[in-house]
């Protein structure tokens, strides 16, 4: 059947991690955003949840780096960072190897992706699930697109996988959510972390908004590298939820610059008319 | 300049446990095992957190080695702005492209 949800969270690992040290106000309109995305979540009564994360060299290194990767496990754990740093306890994460064999597949008919039976979530997928899944009671299937060490996919091809894999889903007789979780600019783990080009993310936002294809897949890399640093490569992740739901538009949550949580988080939901 | 496996030793010491406790009890056999210059063994050793900034290891790895030497954040941060300055622009890697040629 169609997709029964899809949207976008921002990941950033100060959301959890030095949550004390943001504006109260701010940060809790950010988690309230989040716990509502959840609760919608839920209500769609997924019996999956594809999140299609940018993982930061925890599992996939520059020695054998996939362009695209899916988790195809019975079970993940994370985080792989630090618990106290992250601010994140360290669990089993349901998987569902069937269902994700399948995908996958079937998503090789037209796309060479890798797969993995061992994954340890990085805060890409930590903090998400901890507000989006608190409980980690829905079974997860992963999905990797290199964001961090360039050469990159490019954009159209980010949008084209995220097609497909809407296209694959709805031949399915489950019922399955997809997150998309990433940028839009920011600096991470640099000096300039804290770094946010907001009327940059709003402009992106409004082209995710509208489902806009062509603005969505016209960036360069360099041009986004130096516009919305490195942090800026992750749009692929939001760009395959589009893909995924080609024609539906989106609704804005929340957005808000949050420099000590080093991104403009984000929280927005696909009104799916699929 | 092998910052590849500079990258390589932060990957591995981030996410394996194995890794991590050779660096703890047998620093020297480990390092033998990448392809390191006698600058980036040493920034390993002390740690040199900013100095391996400026290398152009990826804040991604970095971030998790400093939290490892109970860096906090700031502190990180602050290491990489005082290596910036003591030692100019960033020589390699992503973050040092920006003042050479395109590598998009």
């Amino acid at each position: 059947m169609p997709l029964v949800f899809a949207g976008v969270v921002s990941h950033g690992p100060g959301i959890t991690g030095r949550y004390e040290r943001a504006d109260k106000e701010l940060r809790e309109a950010l988690y309230e955003n989040f716990y509502r995305l959840g609760a919608e979540l839920k209500e769609a009564r997924p019996d999956v949840l594809i999140v299609v994360a940018a993982e930061h060299f925890a599992n996939f290194f520059m020695d054998n780096m996939p362009a695209y990767a899916m988790g195809m496990a019975e079970y993940y754990e994370g985080p792989i960072e630090d618990e106290q740093w992250l601010g994140i306890k360290r669990r089993k994460i349901p998987g569902n190897a069937q269902l994700s064999g399948l995908i996958v597949e079937k998503l090789l008919q037209r796309f060479d992706l890798a797969y993995s039976q061992e994954w340890q979530f990085d805060h890409g997928i930590m903090v998400p699930l901890n507000f989006l899944t608190p409980d980690y009671d829905v079974p997860i299937i992963p999905v990797n697109i290199n964001c961090q060490g360039p050469p990159l996919t490019p954009l159209a091809r980010a949008y084209d996988f995220g097609r497909e894999l809407g296209r694959i889903c709805a031949a399915l007789p489950e019922r399955i959510a997809i997150v998309g979780t990433g940028g839009i600019s920011h600096w991470p783990a640099t000096p300039d972390s804290g770094k946010i080009n907001e009327s940059w993310d709003r402009e992106f936002l409004e082209h995710w908004l509208s489902n806009d294809r062509a603005a969505l897949t016209a960036y360069s890399d360099e041009e986004t590298y130096l516009a919305a640093g490195q942090g800026g490569f992750e749009i692929r992740t939001f760009i395959a939820v589009s893909g995924a739901t080609e024609g539906c538009t989106g609704e804005l949550y929340f957005y808000a610059p949050i420099p000590i949580f080093a991104v403009g988080c984000t929280v927005a939901r696909v009104k799916l008319t699929l | 300049m092998s910052l590849y496996y500079v990258q390589k030793l932060l990957y591995q010491l981030n996410r394996d446990p194995h890794t991590r406790s050779r660096y703890e009890t047998d620093i020297d056999s480990l390092l033998t095992d990448y392809d390191l210059d006698e600058e980036e063994s040493a920034a390993i050793r002390r740690p040199d957190i900013g100095l391996l900034y400026v290398m152009g290891v990826n804040g991604q790895l970095l971030m998790h080695y400093a939290a490892l030497h109970g860096f906090e954040w700031d502190e990180y941060i602050g290491a990489m702005r005082a290596a910036l300055k003591e030692h100019g622009s960033v020589r390699a890697g992503l973050y040092g492209s920006v003042d050479s040629e395109s590598k998009f």
